[in-house]
């Protein structure tokens, strides 16, 4: 059946929208593939706004993977804005791709990637604008399956009844495996329909598809157990794991907006996976073990990637850039080989190391010399023991006294608030310590102009971390110590000016923490609040918390559960978890030791150079780590 | 005094070049700030030899002379762009337009020479293809708007809703012939550029309230040409001349492609 493309329909509203580039496509690099020439098709979709969504590694990565067999494509659609969606809904046009304008409901797989939990409204948006029903069990074989992925994936049990399956960890294998099981089932006459096609995807391991597990409840709320209701069905759903990130060299052509997004660079993963071991960071536990991709295959990423895309800067990603056992060698390489270019050269928030002022030095050598971004995270001394953030405030301040030292003007600091044990006073210590960064400021750059702002967001529990057992603090006193932190810092008449105090208020955080320890019965609330009205709820303009506030006294009237028992419950050992049969490699009881070694102020060092401290991940998911020094360095570029 | 990097000064632009470019189908919404970081990239692309400005934020040496309205199509923009090393115009040309996507497309490249690309514009080319409009109904509404003395309408700018006329600095204003089963009307406007700036939409709300014209679907607006007015007549609806901005022949400018010949369908 041809399926046409529906830009027609969709040109006059356009001078209609703000924004109408984001509808458009035809960005740099984007492909557009024949529709009948290929077996597979995918509809890949960011659920925020083009602009968040559009510079997505995930979903850029999986696009590239996808489209470079010939017998797949794969197209994205990201969230429409509310004036869009009263359009389309007037004129009856359903959710489109921007790659050819195809209807997301004729493809065969709807993969949506969730980095965030507050984009699950916006999925149910985008499956009501396509015509898929939003109850999986609705769906029938002339449906897209719809599957989610991303890290917040990890628990996908509050959109439980809206996704047919959910890929667990690094999805470029796993989504070409993944091809090849729709292909042959399409090629078999599709026997046994949506059915079969998951059971095939789910005895393989391939995806957890939530429908083949019942969830039994204890009276008084809690989980009795998860179990699959029918055979040959894995009991438990492991992560995917990449191990050689140099055969996976993806995005080689990223996608080249014509929109403004929120990131204009070319991002490089120079590794993947980190054992800081921090213990409210579900990313440093998900993604273990550490995964270095080679110092030439960096370099020859970058190269290719400025050719084809001509962005100006060049992102080195990770989530702990300075760790990679070549940094050095990276940064220098790069650096003397685009000298003069007008390339820059730019890692995320670095932790607290003043080797890191070395590589930022080396990298802002050819371009902008913005401000450094740290994350000590804890206030205080006793809170980062409890994070396992290991660096004092005299390591602090001797890094930040070196940056200012060096010519840097600004240095930011993102702290949390509301972290398990927190006091008042261990947030209100971080007026103590800007004010001292200052101060070595002032002198190490023997003057006054210098800048530190102070960065803080609400702490969210999440799961297969050792916090997933705390309880979340309740916003109120999130809100009450941000504004005690934020008097403190203006009140200071010698420093207060120099720091400048960013936050958000605790209650979107709440209903991020819903989501993130929620379980199935948590999926009424996200639709009632969408069909009361919500969208984007990732936007602070458009977030509206008494609509959760009353979507879940709507839901859980009459049941033992409700906001607070989700977020500021704390849970004991014993609790069945509702991502415990969804495995992350991380042994239960070693979560449970490091949760109890944090009260107690113990620390865990890092298993790149201590011994091996039995998380579990290795063994349970047949990975080891894998890290430098390869030896080789970056070679000057021959003009061609 | 604003600090400056310890870096030696950025080398200075030994060449400039005035480009045209054509902004079409999807592309035209493409906004101005959007072509600009596109534009930026292509140069980089295309390995163009820009000259750049000193600071900690060099930018490469562009100016743009006034940009389309986002959502209107155009054959005639204008840029220049300044080179620290000499290159062949026409090489530029091929260059750009293969990093950029198709849509925005370079038509054509030519080295600058005063006067400035500003003081070679000063009136554009509009065609408006109204859809499920009569030309019988386009005709008396333009007749209407040519006969008043003014035409105030509101716009809605950076600083608000100001009231403009748009009766004054419209040079012209006439509706092709209708032609056999089309449905819809096409109306050719040449407007004097002024500030603030009256675009083929507030004429269009001038002919909606002056001469009671309704545009049941939004029309589609290309800018076909920009230019000096050459021997401009007294408003109306002769046909009118505008000089080609990148032309230049002996100090002489010659009226080239951009004449409103009677519309051809």
């Amino acid at each position: 059946m041809p399926v046409e493309s529906l830009f027609a329909a969709l040109e006059p509203l356009l001078p209609r929208v703000q924004k109408p580039i984001q509808y458009v496509g035809g960005e740099l690099n984007a492909v557009i593939k024949d529709w009948d020439a290929v077996d597979v098709r995918w509809a890949l979709m960011y659920p925020d706004a083009y602009e968040v969504g559009l510079p997505n590694q995930g979903v850029q990565i999986l696009y590239e993977v996808l489209n470079e067999r010939d017998d797949t494509l794969a197209e994205r659609t990201y969230s429409v804005w509310p004036d869009m969606e009263a359009l389309m809904r007037e004129h009856g046009l359903p959710q489109f791709t921007v790659d050819g304008h195809r209807p997301v409901g004729a493809f065969d797989v709807f993969g949506l990637s969730f980095s965030t939990e507050l984009g699950y409204t916006n999925m149910l948006t985008a499956l009501d604008l396509a015509g898929i029903p939003l109850l999986a069990r609705d769906r029938d074989d002339t449906h897209p399956i719809v599957i989610a992925g991303g890290h917040a994936a990890f628990n996908p049990e509050p959109i439980a009844d809206f996704i047919d399956a959910a890929v667990l960890g690094d999805g470029e294998e796993c989504a070409i495996r993944i091809t090849h099981a729709l292909r042959a089932w399409k090629s078999e006459g599709r026997p046994g329909g949506r059915d079969e096609l998951l059971r095939r995807l789910a005895a393989e391991g391939l995806v957890y598809v939530p429908a083949f597990f019942d969830v039994d409840y204890l009276p008084d709320g809690r989980i009795q157990r998860v179990v699959p209701n029918r055979s040959g069905i894995p009991w438990r759903v492991a992560k995917h794991t990449v191990m050689d990130l140099d055969e996976w060299p993806y995005p080689k052509r990223p996608l080249v907006p014509l929109a403004e997004t929120v990131h204009e660079r070319y991002s490089v993963e120079i590794f993947r996976g980190c054992t800081r071991g921090c213990r409210f960071c579900q990313a440093g536990m998900i993604t273990r073990p550490v995964r270095e991709r080679s110092i030439t295959t960096v370099g020859d990423m970058v190269q290719k990637g400025i050719a084809a895309t001509g962005f100006e800067e060049v992102g080195l990603l990770s989530l702990s850039s300075a760790d990679h056992s070549e940094i050095g060698e990276i940064a220098k390489g790069l650096a003397d080989r685009y000298d003069g270019e007008n390339v820059s050269l730019s890692l995320p928030s670095t932790r607290v190391d003043a080797f890191n002022i070395t590589l930022a030095n080396e990298l802002s050598r050819n371009g902008r010399r913005t401000g450094l971004t740290f994350a000590p995270e804890g206030g205080s001394e006793r809170m980062r023991k409890v994070i396992n953030k290991m660096v004092t405030e005299d390591d602090l301040i001797r890094t930040v006294s070196t940056a200012y030292g060096n010519g840097w003007r600004q240095v930011k600091l993102y702290f949390m608030c509301g972290l398990p044990t927190e006091t008042d006073d261990d947030v209100l210590q971080i007026a103590q310590m800007a004010r001292r960064v200052i101060q070595a400021g002032r002198e190490a750059a023997n003057r006054k102009d210098i800048r530190c702002t102070i960065s803080i967001g609400a702490f969210v529990p999440k799961p297969h971390t050792p916090f997933q057992w705390a309880a979340q603090l309740d916003w109120e006193t999130v809100d009450r110590r941000l504004r005690a932190l934020k008097a403190a810092v203006m009140g200071d008449k010698d420093y207060g000016r120099a720091i400048g105090i960013r936050y958000h208020d605790g209650r979107p955080s709440l209903i991020e923490g819903l989501l993130s320890r929620g379980d199935r019965r948590v999926g009424a609330v996200i639709r009632k609040v969408w069909e009361s009205g919500g969208r984007f709820d990732g936007w602070s303009e458009d977030f509206s918390f008494e609509r959760w506030e009353q979507a879940c006294a709507d839901t859980f009237a009459g049941t033992p559960v409700d906001l607070d028992w989700f977020t500021t419950r704390e849970r004991q050992q014993a609790e069945v978890l509702p991502w415990d049969h969804l495995d992350a490699g991380l042994d239960k009881d070693w979560l449970w030791a490091d949760w109890q070694e944090s009260l107690s102020g113990g620390e865990v060092e890092d298993c790149r150079w201590t011994p091996c401290y039995d998380c579990g991940v290795c063994p349970g998911m047949g990975t080891e780590t894998q890290v430098g020094p390869t030896g080789r360095a970056l070679l000057p570029l021959t003009p061609v | 005094m604003a600090r400056q990097p310890d870096t030696p000064p950025p080398p200075p632009v030994v060449q400039r070049l005035r480009i045209r470019y054509a902004k079409r189908g999807r592309l035209r919404f493409t906004s101005h700030r959007d072509f600009a970081r596109a534009f930026e990239r292509a140069l980089r692309r295309a390995a163009v030899p820009m000259a750049y400005s000193a600071g900690f934020t060099p930018h490469p040496k562009v100016s743009y002379a006034g940009a389309a309205p986002t959502g209107v199509a155009s054959e005639a923009e204008y840029l220049e762009i300044g080179l620290a090393e000499r290159r062949e115009p026409e090489h530029v040309r091929t260059a750009l337009d293969d990093a950029l996507p198709p849509g925005l497309d370079i038509v054509e490249v030519v080295d600058g020479q005063p006067p400035s690309l500003a003081e070679r514009i000063e009136a554009s080319l509009w065609r408006v293809e109204l859809r499920g409009v009569t030309v019988e109904d386009t005709q008396r509404a333009v007749v209407a708007l040519l006969a008043a003395s003014e035409a105030p309408v509101t716009k809605l700018t950076k600083d608000g809703h100001r009231i403009v006329d748009a009766r004054a600095p419209l040079v012209l204003a006439r509706v092709a012939p209708e032609v056999e089963g089309a449905d819809c009307a096409i109306l050719e406007l040449v407007v004097r550029h002024e500030t603030p700036a009256v675009r083929p939409d507030d004429v269009l709300t001038a002919l909606r309230q002056v001469g009671a014209l309704s545009t049941p679907v939004t029309p589609f607006v290309t800018r076909l040409a920009q230019g000096l007015l050459g021997d401009a007549p007294p408003a109306g609806t002769e046909p009118i001349t505008l000089l080609d901005p990148l032309r230049d022949v002996d100090g002489q400018q010659l009226p080239p492609a951009a004449v409103s010949e009677p519309l051809a369908r």
